[in-house]
């Protein structure tokens, strides 16, 4: 009965109840290192060249749509926004916000797509089209070199609290948590890779597995499917609470918008 | 699907210069699966073509080794101003262009 109770002990001990309050950190502030930092030189190299980098495929049709006007009662993103890189500069490092109106967290996809039905009268955008990808990595370059931002206040803390629990929830087969690899063992082997820490500054990212653009959700998805856990679709509340938690978990000077980046 | 061109700013008159072609393209192998076991068909870009001034100055045809979304890059001269004109075709038919025009200095 002991070692059972032991046993049951080592398996809750890692977990949100444990720690002394919502914001404490497991890697340090002064550790923190965006996920270039992890990737080869080659790599780097290809993030760092506006004219290498692929993901700069999605960002001209992303500038297309931007201007693009199908007719005057369904106005461009420009005719109300302007020039991206002014107006939109910094709008991106304060995602997943909570829409005024419906009172729902949203990230960057979301408000395109409300914007869209809302103001230009247009259909939403399928997550992960080329439109969607396209749109949201232009958007986001407007905010390159400033570093994340996200607030957590009484608004909001709920969301964060919710996406800090699935943080640290053991999940699938394999029976891992996020913390378990992306703070406890960042920087050591996974087979071929080096472990990031798991910064959402990237994203939308090119990402060399996929051969192609891909939001932070299905990246976030693809470590549910390698831990074997369910799936939680694409724009879903979870995932969304989860972009919350990470995007306060980014928020340092040292970790700056690099959309779009490149990664393994 | 998207291409890009990317030449230096500054060409100057008959100087060589490198060129840059980047294009969305899956470039399925053909030796993939779908998730119900079945093959999925090779689609790669076929043929593509560079032409400057109505002249080739480019051909490619590629093949299943080669990476989604292919950067090419060659050297080039160009006399005077011009529209460098990129053309490409994959397995299925389908057709891709871009263009560029070429300010020489």
């Amino acid at each position: 009965m002991i070692r059972l109770l032991f046993i049951f002990v080592s398996i809750v001990c890692f977990n949100a109840s444990s720690f002394a309050n919502d914001f404490e950190r497991v890697v340090p502030p002064q550790a923190l290192r965006s996920g270039l930092t992890f990737i080869s030189e080659d790599l780097r190299s290809l993030a760092r060249s506006d004219d290498l980098n692929p993901a700069f495929l999605w960002v001209i049709q992303g500038e297309a749509l931007w201007k693009k006007t199908e007719s005057a009662e369904h106005p461009s993103c420009s005719s109300c926004h302007g020039e991206s890189n002014q107006s939109m500069r910094g709008v991106s490092t304060r995602y997943p916000q909570l829409d005024k109106q419906s009172g729902q967290l949203i990230n960057l996809e979301g408000r395109i797509n409300e914007c869209r039905t809302r103001h230009q009268k247009l259909p939403e955008l399928a997550l992960e089209s080329d439109e969607m990808l396209g749109i949201t990595a232009y958007v986001g370059m407007a905010s390159r070199g400033l570093p994340m931002n996200a607030h957590i206040d009484a608004s909001n803390i709920e969301h964060f609290r919710r996406g800090r629990e699935l943080y640290y929830t053991r999940m699938g087969q394999i029976n891992l948590a996020c913390t378990h690899c992306h703070e406890q063992n960042w920087g050591r082997k996974l087979q071929g890779e080096t472990i990031s820490q798991g910064h959402i500054n990237a994203y939308p990212a090119y990402r060399l597995e996929w051969q192609r653009m891909g939001s932070l959700h299905r990246r976030l998805r693809a470590c549910l499917s390698g831990v074997r856990a369910y799936m939680f679709p694409l724009g879903s509340s979870e995932l969304l609470d989860l972009e919350l938690f990470l995007a306060w978990r980014s928020t340092d000077p040292k970790i700056i918008v690099e959309s779009p980046g490149v990664r393994r | 699907m998207a291409a890009r061109i990317i030449t230096p700013t500054n060409i100057k008159s008959n100087e060589p210069f490198e060129v840059r072609i980047l294009i969305q393209h899956a470039m399925e192998t053909g030796y993939r699966l779908d998730l119900m076991g079945t093959l999925i068909a090779k689609n790669v870009i076929k043929n593509l073509t560079v032409t400057y001034l109505d002249a080739v100055v480019f051909k490619a045809s590629l093949g299943t080794g080669i990476a989604a979304n292919p950067s090419l890059q060659f050297w080039m001269r160009a006399p005077q101003n011009g529209l460098l004109k990129l053309s490409w075709e994959d397995d299925l038919g389908v057709m891709g262009q871009a263009e560029k025009l070429l300010e020489v200095k």
